[in-house]
């Protein structure tokens, strides 16, 4: 794994790890120590817009201009569907406001035949990996409809109990072993996700059979209320790969080309059949968890300002003007674009017809079996159809 | 035509599908190496090799969650779950996700997978070894769910179980895994979902039972013949009920006896005594009935048989209907 310099970031006072582990039993015995390990942090452009020229990805300029967009794209998205929400034009909505950048460098370095798992706050992903983003505001506002889940873009649909789904990410990476295909699975998560028994088990499981998973950990500092510090007494989440015999490593999740560079290495080394990663992005949830929480009876307002000076669209607009690439009539082509593709977005969904009520039965079971055709009978007789 | 126990069913079926259909993989707890505690996947790994039939690590929770994912991607798992009393380890994967995948994707990701479990009791067997917990399964919408009783049913049903798509819990009532053996067709054959199956006719009480009990059933058919006319129906699909056969038989009998080895409340026996009342209720003479396991937890083996129900009990109640 390549690393640029360590940085320190918003992290608290850590203890000192010990030089050699001390042995656990006090006595004249000799031991031999049976593991010790350590995880870097991986940071090339810092929140000032300063980079490390040689440690850049392999991204062309105009690449990184189209991904600068795209993150602004969904990062005004966000906005609007939190307002549609406060509308009542749709229902609870999980914002994603402050995780673009690992989003969108994930789902960049992954190719058409590597699969992408998801939770339910990845529309930064979903958006790079083709994904129409008025899908996302059809599965809040209400209708499965929206769940895109054509099979050829190989995406799971939204999960939402927390950590299930890195369990189907294994499944899908284990079935490529079976299948001798040399793709990979990503699997993005929360912080919170790491208590949950299943996110263990999928890790261990990875680990077992040595399956193309990357782990992306979206530590956004919280889950919901509980802050990271209280969700486990590990020092970083990124050590519980030596749990599980994978490899794990920590990246700045606000900066967009440290989390593409890792990002696509743990993916190459993961077709190459060298097994699984997980990576821990530090990042931070700039909302609240969906449009019913109120971030502000468990946070402070000096946090969050002190994490808007982190946010990684402001960073990548700095390095970008540095180098020449953007200024601000750009920015201003820019708004209007996004303004005119989010109502364009917009529209679309409200103009989604009204689901069948037959759609609540056609798609339980393959075939509908007498006692669903009944009740199905009753409901449209109940709705005077 | 060989004749099998239940358990030699399964494997013929597991072997024949594996042979037919190469995305059909077996996974599970000492299912390989060990050919499974009960031997059902016996031979399987020798002959389809440690890639399709996977000695799982140890986590119930793992075996259904990997199960949904490796159906996504293209493969058709058949999930052993050691004892039906580990199911509840991975019951958030059943209910949450293997249950709701094609409703949740508009059909793009079915589920074509077979949740196989050793279920129920009388092998005096230690604490989650010997419960019924079907009910918990039928209630879930999404799933099917089935419980063979003889050995040419488990092999139609499994057969039908792995090639449906959708997710089927197929429970192999572990009493009678080797109790008798049945002649059994070497070709592949199906049984449907959704049939249940009489087991003898009769005219004055429909007797409705599944898995092991349909033994002492079969017993009370016999000890009873002098005095009644008993039609005796393996239910066998438990998800979905096959409502024809069931309320055809109480329209005919006017009289309907559930049995079951589960607790009382809320077991599928309340289910069937339900949609009896509601499409045959001019039809009965007496009340629907039902003998079942009580409603506390299964005890340890010294006072399994006061649990399960028995013949006596069972004529018991047969009797009870009769005099209404």
């Amino acid at each position: 794994m390549a690393t640029a310099r360590e940085t320190v970031v918003n992290r608290p006072a850590a203890k000192k790890p010990a030089a050699e582990p001390a042995p656990s039993v006090k006595s004249t015995m000799p031991t031999k120590t049976v593991f010790s390990g350590s995880i870097q942090y991986v940071q090339i452009l810092n929140e000032n817009g300063d980079a490390d020229r040689a440690a850049l990805p392999d991204l062309k300029d105009a690449e990184i201009v189209k991904l600068y967009e795209a993150m602004t794209l969904v990062r005004l998205f966000d906005q609007h569907a939190f307002l549609l929400q406060r509308e009542g034009r749709m229902s609870t909505y999980a914002p994603s406001s402050g995780q673009e950048a690992i989003q969108v460098a994930s789902a960049l370095a992954l190719k058409p035949t590597d699969w992408m798992v998801q939770a339910y706050r990845e529309n930064g992903a979903l958006a790079i990996r083709g994904i129409p983003l008025e899908n996302v505001l059809l599965y809040w506002g209400g209708d499965e409809a929206g769940n895109f889940c054509e099979l050829d873009k190989r995406t799971l649909p939204i999960a939402v109990p927390i950590a299930t789904q890195l369990l189907h990410a294994v499944g899908v990476a284990h079935a490529m072993r079976i299948k001798g295909e040399k793709d990979a699975v990503i699997a993005f998560s929360g912080d919170g996700s790491t208590s949950e028994g299943d996110f263990n088990v999928a890790l261990n499981w990875a680990g077992a059979f040595k399956l193309p998973v990357v782990f992306v950990v979206q530590n956004n500092q919280y889950a919901i209320s509980l802050p990271r510090s209280q969700q486990t007494a590990a020092q970083s989440i990124a050590q519980k790969a030596f749990a599980f015999g994978i490899e794990g490593v920590q990246v700045d999740g606000n900066d967009l080309f440290a989390s593409y560079k890792i990002a696509s290495e743990a993916l190459k080394k993961a077709r190459r059949g060298e097994g699984a990663t997980l990576i821990e992005a530090v990042t931070y949830r700039l909302s609240d968890h969906t449009t019913t929480d109120d971030a502000s009876r468990y946070r402070t307002q000096e946090e969050v300002e002190s994490w808007k000076k982190k946010d990684p669209i402001l960073r990548l607009r700095k390095w970008l003007t540095a180098q020449k690439l953007w200024d601000d009539a750009k920015e201003a082509a820019l708004a209007e674009r996004n303004k005119a593709e989010i109502k364009a977005i917009i529209h679309r969904f409200e103009s989604a017809p009204q689901p069948d009520i037959a759609d609540m039965f056609r798609y339980t079971y393959e075939e509908m079996p007498p006692h669903l055709q009944e009740q199905l009978d009753a409901a449209k007789k109940a709705a005077g159809q | 035509m060989p004749n099998l126990t239940l358990i030699q069913a399964v494997n013929a079926a597991l072997r024949q599908e594996m042979e037919r259909d190469e995305t059909v993989v077996c996974l599970g707890e000492d299912i390989g190496r060990n050919g499974g505690v009960f031997r059902a996947t016996e031979g399987l790994q020798e002959k389809f090799g440690a890639e399709r039939v996977i000695d799982t690590p140890l986590t119930e929770s793992g075996i259904i969650g990997t199960s949904v994912g490796m159906a996504a991607n293209g493969l058709r798992p058949v999930a052993e779950i050691q004892f039906e009393g580990f199911l509840s380890s991975g019951f958030d994967q059943i209910v949450s996700h293997v249950a709701r995948y094609r409703t949740r994707t508009r059909g793009s990701y079915p589920m074509p997978m077979v949740i196989r479990s050793p279920w129920g009791g009388g092998i005096h067997a230690p604490e989650h070894h010997s419960d019924a917990p079907e009910a918990w399964f039928v209630h879930q919408p999404g799933l099917k769910v089935v419980i063979p009783s003889t050995p040419y049913d488990a092999k139609g049903l499994l057969i039908s179980a792995i090639r449906d798509n959708d997710p089927v819990i197929f429970f192999e009532p572990k009493k009678i895994y080797r109790s008798f053996r049945q002649t059994v067709p070497d070709e592949e054959y199906t049984v449907p979902i959704g049939k249940a199956s009489v087991l003898t006719e009769g005219t004055d009480v429909t007797l409705l039972t599944w898995g092991a009990l349909t033994r002492p059933c079969l017993k009370v058919v016999e000890a009873l013949r002098e005095e009644t006319s008993l039609e005796l129906i393996d239910v066998r699909s438990l998800s979905p009920l096959d409502d024809e056969t069931i309320i055809g038989s109480v329209q005919k009998t006017g009289r309907a006896v559930v049995v079951h080895e589960a607790p009382r409340t809320c077991g599928v026996g309340a289910e069937i005594a339900a949609r009896i009342m509601e499409k045959a209720f001019l039809s009965l003479k007496a009340p629907v009935l039902r003998v079942t396991g009580y409603d506390t937890i299964m005890p340890l083996h010294k006072l399994e048989n006061h649990y399960i129900p028995s013949q006596d009990r069972i004529i018991a109640c047969i009797r009870e209907s009769l005099a209404f």
